[in-house]
């Protein structure tokens, strides 16, 4: 069984080029569809890639009809595109997948949205047994590299480095409240990580109220003028700032009824704005955190760093999962010839069993079962061998050669030929 | 055979201190090597603490070796509770090369083998127990505050490398240090009344003075936290002042009685 993939991605096609191809899921299942006709199909469409990968059981022209798809999919940039496609065939194809599941083609190492991203591509698919077992395993690489390093674990964004800050101060951000100061959409999206992990915004501070109404009511949280900033400080376990006004938003002085009023509780300031909101003299009271957009930059630089060392660990499972695969490809090619061996030594072991019996006259029933029992033992027994020592042949790629020696010896299929 | 169990004890522990050095540079194989020697080093201590209790003929740890030796035990016993965890293994940092050279000074004062023959009252054995159980959980909390001060002060620098390492939140830390102080308290507190149950006149002397003194110290702290918030650096910077009294005044007016 032959695998192909065709496809496009940010190495080497820019976003123009690869915003005409990108296809949402109901379209990429009518497209699989199309494209299995008889064979299997997948095809997978993220911000930075759409692939597609068939599977057949006789020689065709795969990755011609697959880059065929795409540019038609491309339109008139069809002409464009064809030669930013790329096409990689079995081994290789399995082992960009696994690579793709796991976050290593990522802008980001370790991204986690690529792995639903290929769960949804499988299953609005058309699969059969090689794209099922290779998305199966795919999907299992992804989990195995997230699990087994930490090529996931940190932040790769300012708005995730900043929740990530908080919950190192705070632990679980659950009952705690977070007090956004201006509407932007740094805020915003802050606001939004934050909210995942369990926080509640209780208020947005902004100088028009009307836009931070709108922030206020998209997040739950109430608005409020920012002349009643301070007072909302004493009840804010985090503070994210990211206004456009040309001073300090919160200092020292205008902060410390509030910071008293806490007693001792910390409080984290994100400040995301430039120039800054907060006056980098709070982080010398107790208790008090303040962070900067260039400190927030600077962990998500170490985390990507930390990131990229923990990718050399997750291609050495990607590379292990992929000859798993090969090995089980390998096999595929001598399933026929061990089923065929089997089959042939039942037939013989029912055949002489029949003589036996004729010759002996009935036996009972539970003499019956057991002389059924020891014949198959014995034809489990002699064919368990030669069964592990084909399969593990085509692992080594001799298989196919094997399986032909295992067909002459037996005469397996002669009788068929002859007919 | 005590003599010969307190060197896997010693190693383990000494293996897992340097470990935990190695967790510093980032997670993973130090941090698990670490916590599987304070498993095992925590094993063979209560082998010897079993091996002690069957040979001894009365309470084997009345000298001030043994009660080191017992108390190194309970620390550690302590910090298992918590230490097995990935985000608590940092706190092996500050317990283990603590522990490790404790047990090493037990060993070189006699506390480890079986020669040791002191016959005190049962209740003074109690009373000897739990004062040593109050001052390891002591020990644990100023282990949890120095890890607090630690960690506060690289959220105060900014350390880009801060997420590298895996460290409790500072909020659990301070909750944990102070919960951990509490129950030191209630555990010396019952130490403290079982030592007055068998107090004769005359006995008073200098470490009873210095052990009530702690306890309203420790009592004192926990009251200012609950009522006038103090909490966070100044509580473990507090923690840590205790435990320096308790480890220099105690032993010092010990040796002097």
């Amino acid at each position: 069984m032959k695998l192909a993939l065709v496809g496009v991605s940010h190495h080497q096609a820019p976003v123009e080029l690869r915003e005409r191809v990108a296809v949402d899921l109901d379209t990429a299942a009518s497209l699989a569809r199309r494209l299995a006709n008889g064979c299997e199909a997948v095809v997978l469409s993220t911000c930075n890639r759409t692939e597609l990968y068939l599977a057949c059981d006789h020689d065709s022209p795969l990755d011609e009809r697959g880059g065929r798809a795409l540019v038609d999919l491309a339109g008139d940039e069809g002409a464009a595109l064809a030669p930013v496609l790329y096409r990689l065939r079995d081994d290789s194809a399995a082992l960009h997948l696994f690579r793709v599941s796991a976050g290593l083609d990522s802008l980001v190492p370790g991204e986690g949205e690529i792995l639903g991203q290929v769960r949804d591509a499988f299953e609005v698919g058309a699969t059969g047994p090689l794209l099922d077992r290779l998305f199966r395993q795919a999907l299992y690489t992804g989990r195995r590299a997230r699990v087994e390093t930490a090529i996931g674990e940190s932040p790769a964004s300012v708005p995730a480095a900043a929740a990530a800050l908080a919950q190192q101060v705070f632990g679980s951000l659950e009952g705690h409240s977070v007090l956004l100061v201006g509407a932007g959409k740094m805020s915003e999206l802050t606001a939004r990580n934050l909210r995942s992990r369990g926080a509640t915004i209780s208020a947005v501070a902004n100088r028009t109220l009307e836009h931070g109404e709108e922030l206020a009511s998209q997040v739950g949280a109430r608005a409020i003028g920012l002349e009643s900033l301070v007072a909302a400080l004493a009840d804010a376990d985090v503070v994210v700032a990211s206004t456009s006004a040309p001073g300090f938003v919160v200092d020292v002085a205008g902060a410390a009824p509030a910071l008293r009023a806490r007693r001792g509780r910390p409080i984290l300031f994100v400040d995301l704005a430039v120039p800054r909101d907060i006056d980098p003299a709070l982080s010398g009271v107790d208790g008090t955190f303040v962070y900067d957009i260039d400190d927030l930059e600077a962990v998500v630089e170490a985390s990507l760093a930390g990131r990229r060392s923990e990718a050399l660990r997750a291609e050495r499972i990607v590379a292990s999962e992929a000859e798993r695969f090969r090995e089980w490809q390998a096999s595929l090619a001598v399933v026929p010839a061990i089923a065929s061996l089997r089959a042939h030594a039942e037939e013989i072991r029912a055949t002489e069993l029949a003589k036996a019996e004729a010759r002996l006259g009935r036996m009972a029933d539970d003499d019956r079962k057991l002389v059924e029992a020891v014949t198959s033992q014995i034809v489990a027994k002699l064919l368990h061998l030669p069964t592990i020592r084909l399969k593990e042949a085509a692992a080594a790629a001799d298989g196919v050669v094997y399986a032909d020696v295992v067909r002459h010896l037996f005469g397996l299929g002669e009788e068929e030929q002859q007919s | 055979m005590a003599e010969l169990l307190v060197w896997p004890a010693l190693i383990a522990y000494g293996e897992a201190a340097f470990a935990y050095a190695g967790e510093l540079r980032g997670p993973g194989l130090g941090g698990r090597l670490a916590t599987w020697g304070v498993r095992i080093g925590w094993l063979a201590q209560t082998a010897l603490l079993v091996v002690q209790a069957i040979d001894t003929e009365g309470f084997p740890w009345g000298t001030w070796a043994g009660a080191l030796n017992l108390f190194v035990w309970l620390v550690v016993g302590a910090y298992l509770i918590w230490g097995c965890r990935p985000r608590y293994r940092l706190l092996g940092l500050a317990v283990m090369p603590v522990a490790a050279a404790l047990l090493a000074a037990a060993w070189a004062g006699g506390g480890t083998g079986v020669a040791t023959r002191d016959e005190p009252g049962g209740l003074l054995a109690v009373h000897v127990g739990l004062m040593l159980a109050g001052f390891a959980g002591l020990t644990l909390a100023a282990g949890m505050a120095v890890l607090y001060l630690w960690q506060e002060r690289r959220l105060k620098r900014r350390d880009a490398q801060l997420l590298r390492l895996r460290v409790p939140p500072l909020e659990a830390l301070d909750r944990l240090s102070a919960r951990s102080a509490l129950v030191s308290l209630l555990v010396l507190s019952c130490g403290i009344v079982v030592g007055l149950a068998s107090f004769e006149q005359g006995d008073f002397d200098a470490a009873m003075a210095v052990t009530l003194g702690i306890w309203a110290v420790v009592a004192t702290t926990l009251v200012l936290r609950r009522e006038a918030g103090l909490r966070g650096r100044r509580f473990a910077v507090l923690l840590v002042l205790v435990l320096a009294l308790v480890a220099v005044v105690l032993p010092l007016t010990h040796f002097a009685s």
